[in-house]
């Protein structure tokens, strides 16, 4: 699960991370309250969307009074913000965040995570931060440095300053470094987070150490631990379709293509995709209806493959395995009647009972073609989706 | 033979009471599984599908004798039944299971270092000897006994693979789901290793997907120990950038473990690649007929 800046900054302030003060606002008039309290000369409103590259978006303005930052957030509210991680639909503004500005001397990277292969953590950071941080991680590696922090130790001092050391921060602010690290690996154990980032971590004029943007992620299998963390989701970032899958535990992903399918299990569903396109089609998701495909799921399944209107032909594949064709058969058959569906469908069912399965399809007077393998489903599929142009 | 279960396996069920377990349990029985016990908390004493209900791993092994355990406890709780089984050192725990948190994973895995017990998953569908002993939730009709070795990271992918194997009339010596979740047990190399010393199995089909690098690893290892064939498939080619396919597991995140890396290196290293899902089977006949060893691998 992600979360907006404003509210990582909030939970990472708790950890005792120095951030940047500031304030969410989701009017001009709140905006303007916001830098009134803030006070000072200049404030940065902050669009507050679920992605990165907000600045070259034009989701960053500077402002020099509240007034000012008014207007500024006046204008952002409603946009529609195209970044380099949003794809060319882009995400709507309905947040912002106002806050101070910096006086930045330099900027750093730095953020914690799970290190998968060596089941601990890791430490990454560079001297380098900001917006380029990605082009620095291609085009030069080695100012990227990386500690990994064992389980059993977890992050202790020795792991933030060798890793202040390495990222070139002064002397005087390892101290504060220190306290900061540790603040955002607490986080991460507390919270069951799958990233804690600060970039840019940066140092003032003023000799302040401070987290200027930061992004925080969470493990999703941990947040029936976290009822705290699930309060802060905000669906309107998240693709609607893939809102109303997880409703009833189907994991759904979009993607652009026509043919709509329905999969049990995430290897085959994949595997799916791939032969859709091998074939010269285009899937239109991914979709796992899961181990257990009820009417109930596969019905919530076809609204959901049916509410693109780019599907033209929805494909089936489900290998059967221990469940009986027969019942997921009587299934389709009933889903497919609620949904009426009115676009080709194909089903390809394999397992016990196959041929009991395949007469159901065939008997249901509905627009079903019954495949007797994956290839020969995919072929169809295909062929469905072109016509159906 | 076989690889880490056989005739000879005595297993326990953890969560044998909840309907997922029982529903399983009796599916075991049905293929010919030795199930000797179960362990629900506060349920010991009683008798589900034949067999005695315990309380704790320990007193079920003691008086059961158990050397396997396989998981069916929701995922809030089965980070503690991996470790209640390997404190007890069951040998092979294979966890089902999916939806483990990824710190309690990291905290079983520390556990289990210099401990004896084997984990398998979690996030899997267990694993099958054809003929001898199935643990989990693998179909076991569409299986075959016969000799080659199939490790794959997906549920689903792999019975249409065996289905694949057992049509064309090769058999298997043992399929095992390794799991779809970032932090593992038991991984590709360690399973190829297995069925690299197991007499009776001559080849393997590796089934892959997006994310991690075990695939990778695996490549390089196959190339400089492995005596036998090995044919692979990766899914998720078409899978985009940054999205989390279903599986834990199966991200490519910061550009890394694309399915388009994974199967140059595979190729690199002299595997064969089946090209789509349809056609693993093909790609294993075609591996065991140059290494001449069809014939041997057909089932009788």
């Amino acid at each position: 699960m992600k979360i907006h800046e404003y509210q990582a900054k909030e939970l990472l302030e708790a950890y005792g991370v120095p951030v940047l003060k500031g304030f969410m606002a989701e009017t001009p008039e709140k905006a303007r309250e916001a830098a009134d309290a803030l006070g000072g000369g200049l404030f940065v409103v902050k669009a507050q969307v679920h992605s990165g590259g907000r600045g070259k978006a034009g989701g960053v303005k500077l402002a020099h009074s509240p007034e000012e930052a008014a207007e500024v957030t006046k204008q952002m509210l409603g946009m529609k913000l195209v970044t380099n991680q949003t794809g060319p639909e882009g995400k709507i503004v309905r947040k912002v965040l106002v806050t101070e500005g910096a006086d930045i001397e330099k900027e750093y990277y730095l953020s914690v995570t799970v290190d998968n292969e060596r089941e601990g953590f890791v430490i990454i950071a560079s001297g380098e931060g900001g917006t380029e941080i990605e082009e620095t991680a291609l085009k030069h590696p080695e100012k990227i440095v990386k500690e990994f922090v064992s389980y059993e130790t977890g992050l202790r001092d020795f792991h933030a300053r060798y890793t202040a050391k390495k990222m070139g921060i002064a002397p005087e602010h390892h101290k504060a470094f220190i306290s900061m690290l540790k603040g955002m690996y607490r986080l991460l154990i507390e919270k069951d987070c799958s990233l804690v980032e600060i970039n840019p971590l940066v140092t003032t004029k003023q000799g302040q150490l401070v987290a200027l943007d930061a992004k925080v992620n969470f493990d999703d299998n941990a947040l029936f631990r976290h009822p705290d963390i699930v309060s802060l989701r905000d669906v309107n970032e998240e693709d609607p379709k893939e809102v109303e899958a997880g409703k009833y535990d189907l994991n759904y992903v979009s993607l652009d293509g026509n043919i709509g399918c329905m999969v049990n299990g995430a290897g085959l569903a994949m595997a799916t995709m791939d032969i859709i396109k091998a074939f010269g089609g285009t899937p239109a998701n991914f979709l796992d209806v899961g181990g257990s495909a009820t009417t109930e799921r596969v019905t919530a399944a076809f609204k959901i493959l049916l509410s693109d209107p780019h599907v033209k032909a929805i494909m089936v594949n489900i290998f059967g395995g221990i469940m009986k064709c027969d019942v997921i058969a009587e299934g389709i058959v009933a889903a497919a009647h609620e949904t009426k569906m009115s676009i080709p469908l194909i089903v390809r069912l394999d397992g016990t009972n196959m041929e009991k399965g395949k007469e159901i399809l065939s008997a249901s007077g509905l627009q079903i073609t019954p495949a007797s393998s994956m290839a020969e489903a995919a072929h169809l599929a295909v062929s469905a989706a072109k016509e159906g142009k | 033979m076989s690889i880490l279960i056989d005739e000879n396996s005595r297993v326990l069920v953890q969560g044998i009471t909840g309907s997922h377990g029982q529903f399983h349990t009796a599916q075991m029985q049905a293929y010919g599984t030795n199930i000797v016990g179960g362990v629900t908390p506060s349920k010991g004493g009683q008798t589900v599908l034949g067999v005695p209900v315990f309380d704790t791993v320990r007193e079920a092994k003691a008086a059961t004798g158990a050397n396997v355990s396989v998981i069916y406890v929701p995922a809030p709780f089965a980070a503690e039944s991996i470790m209640e089984a390997a404190d007890a050192d069951i040998e092979l725990v294979v966890c089902i299971t999916e939806g483990i948190p990824v710190l309690d994973m990291i905290k079983v895995k520390n556990y289990l270092r210099g401990r004896k017990t084997r984990l398998i998953g979690p996030n899997c569908p267990g694993l099958i000897s054809p003929g001898k002993c199935k643990v989990g939730i693998l179909p076991g009709s569409i299986h075959k006994k016969g000799h080659v070795g199939v490790v794959s990271r997906s549920g689903t992918l792999t019975y249409e693979a065996v289905d694949q194997l057992s049509r064309a009339g090769i058999g298997q010596s043992t399929a095992v789901g390794i799991g779809g979740d970032p932090i593992k047990g038991t991984g590709f190399l360690d399973v190829l290793d297995l069925f690299n010393r197991d007499e009776e199995t001559y080849a393997v089909v590796m089934i892959g997907e997006i994310g991690g690098s075990g695939e990778e690893d695996a490549a390089e290892w196959i190339k400089a120990n492995m005596k036998k064939p090995v044919v692979a498939f990766i899914s998720g080619q078409t899978a985009p950038k940054g999205k989390r396919m279903g599986h834990a597991g199966a991200i490519i995140s910061g550009g890394k473990g694309t399915a388009e890396s994974k199967n140059r290196v595979l190729k690199e290293c002299g595997i064969d690649v089946a090209p789509t899902p349809d056609k693993i089977g093909e790609t294993l006949i075609g591996a065991i007929k140059r290494a001449g060893i069809y014939e041997k691998c057909l089932i009788k």
